[in-house]
């Protein structure tokens, strides 16, 4: 018991972004229309592909001789960029889609 | 870390970029622009991860670096621009599995560390990323596979819900264990690793029809979920509020999208949908019959019609008969008849996804009418032609409890004169539950491939 509230205490900041994004998130999406319903999992799907960031932080950690790490990071790399960048790009694709026309 | 503080500031801006984006995203003006914000943060974020979190790196590991990130830009850049909008519910499910993937290989590189020195929280963090990861990846693949037809056989295990629901209390458990320091071991790191995987799979199998979209959505939240344990095993703040954000937000949009189709979440990840009426579907259909119409007898009566209704749906899409229908619809206007769309929120294989591909085809945004509204027009529309949609116009899901799509809101196109629908053949659909729409009094079958039927169509109607 001790432990989880030494937990909570020395990662209060931590924890106070974690439950507010909980609830951010749950307010920005609100009522959604169901035509958007496909562009905005595309655009959610590419903001996750932040993880690339923990990729590259795994990568610039490691020694430069230590090649298992590296090819294992490297792999990661490419995987996060592709769901970064192909993320937004489709999104942009489908929503390109929905402007005016005359 | 020489400019800690850029850095944090970096990631401060692109948080908040991203709760804009998101925010932007829901409203169909400002969404494309939402888009390019995030995008935005998201390259301030990375290019400041790349250049200030760690100096006296070997230049050996930067090249390797960016060369990673180029690999990675250039393949989504073309995929994503090339793919077909008929295909993107798989595109988006696939770009899914490589973050959970991405979010896997931090995990098992990142492990080794916590074997020589446990933290419990540490590998909570690690082994949270690495099994949720390894689960969107592996059912993302599924689904990808599903979408596009690869994986089109039913699979059926005998206690489906029991094997599935023993795997999953596995995975906690050793997750548990190996984080309480009772299996603190890398071949069972491994072993967990593989379970998650599995889990994926079996977790994905069983889902079909329109409960694609909301798995792939749930997916999408659970790689979110893994991106923000990645945050807590780097105190990096931008990953925890990335994550967490599309966490949070992915899984109300999965809830969103259940209510549209008026299903609960347990029961489209227990129900099974399409599972057992197709059983019932070879059965029933031998003794009905149905009643096939020519192109020219279609074209009459359409030419002599006030009010004609287009319900669109996945056959539409994959004859690629998106340009064809909207030559049809002109036609028909030129003549004074009156042409709209109805669209159902699960019409494609993704809600919206129908929007997107007859907005492709230049088709006006204010002849697609959806369902809520255009329900009460059917009974005054003289012609209604439904072409490569099944499931969301089955009386089935009004009239039989028992039909796995009861419950469903459709549309009702039974109230129109008549209903002209346009298949490849009397198979069931994709839901693999038969119609008895079909066999209806007032509907004629009209057989063959959209787009050469929809093209033999309009010259058909020009000639009169």
């Amino acid at each position: 018991m001790t432990g989880i509230f030494e937990f909570l205490y020395t990662n209060m900041n931590m924890v106070y972004v974690v439950i507010l994004s909980i609830f951010v998130g749950v307010e920005v999406i609100g009522k959604v229309p169901s035509i958007l319903h496909t562009p905005l999992m595309s655009g959610a799907n590419a903001i996750h592909g932040v993880v690339v960031i923990g990729a590259i932080i795994v990568m610039l950690q490691a020694e430069s001789n230590n090649f298992v790490i590296l090819s294992l990071g490297f792999i990661a790399v490419v995987l996060g960029t592709l769901n970064v960048v192909g993320g937004f790009v489709v999104t942009d694709r489908m929503l390109e889609m929905f402007k005016k026309k005359k | 870390m020489e400019f800690p503080y850029i850095l944090e500031i970096a990631y401060l801006i692109a948080s908040v970029t991203f709760v804009i984006g998101l925010k932007m995203l829901s409203h169909p003006d400002s969404a494309r622009k939402g888009n390019l914000i995030a995008a935005f943060g998201m390259a301030i974020a990375i290019a400041a991860t790349l250049f200030l979190y760690k100096t006296g790196v070997d230049s050996s590991i930067y090249i390797l670096i960016i060369a990673a990130m180029t690999l990675g830009t250039v393949l989504g850049f073309f995929a994503a621009k090339k793919v077909k909008m008929t295909a993107m519910p798989e595109m988006v499910s696939i770009f899914n599995g490589m973050g959970g993937a991405c979010a896997m290989l931090i995990g098992l590189i990142e492990f080794p560390h916590f074997i020589a020195h446990p933290e419990p929280l540490g590998l909570l963090a690690v082994l949270g990323g690495m099994v949720i990861g390894s689960v969107s990846f592996s059912g993302s693949i599924i689904a990808w596979a599903k979408l596009n037809g690869t994986l089109n056989k039913e699979i059926r295990l005998p206690y489906y819900n029991i094997i599935n629901t023993g795997v999953m209390i596995l995975t906690l458990g050793l997750t548990g264990a190996i984080v309480g320091g009772f299996a603190l071991d890398a071949t069972i790191v491994y072993g967990l690793c593989a379970l998650a995987l599995v889990y994926g799979v079996l977790f994905v199998i069983p889902i079909g029809g329109a409960d694609m979209p909301v798995v792939i959505s749930l997916l999408n939240s659970f790689t979110g979920v893994a991106a923000a344990f990645g945050g807590f095993l780097y105190g990096n703040k931008v990953m925890l509020t990335g994550g967490i954000l599309v966490g949070s937000a992915g899984t109300i949009l999965t809830i969103v999208m259940c209510n549209a189709m008026n299903r609960s979440l347990t029961n489209v990840i227990f129900g099974a949908f399409g599972g057992g009426g197709s059983a019932a579907a070879g059965a029933g259909s031998a003794d009905k019959s149905y009643k096939d119409i020519s192109i020219s007898d279609t074209a009459v009566l359409m030419n002599y019609s006030k009010k004609v209704i287009i319900v669109p749906g996945y056959g539409l899409a994959v004859a690629q008969a998106q340009h064809v229908i909207h030559e049809l619809e002109t036609i028909l206007e030129e003549r004074g008849i009156e042409v709209k769309y109805a669209i159902h929120p699960v019409a494609g294989r993704m809600p919206g996804h129908m929007n997107v591909l007859l907005a492709e085809s230049s088709v006006d945004y204010g002849k697609l009418v959806e369902m809520e509204e255009i329900n009460g027009e059917f009974s005054t529309t003289d012609v209604v032609v439904v072409i490569g949609a099944n499931d969301v116009v089955n009386p089935a899901a009004k009239t039989d409890p028992s039909s796995p799509i009861y419950g469903m809101p459709i549309l009702d196109v039974d109230l129109a004169r008549n209903i002209i629908i346009n298949k490849r053949s009397m198979n069931a659909g994709y839901a693999g539950i038969d119609n008895d729409l079909f066999y209806h009094s007032k509907t004629s079958m009209l057989f063959g491939d959209a787009k050469s039927v929809l093209t033999k169509l309009v010259a058909e109607i020009k000639s009169m």
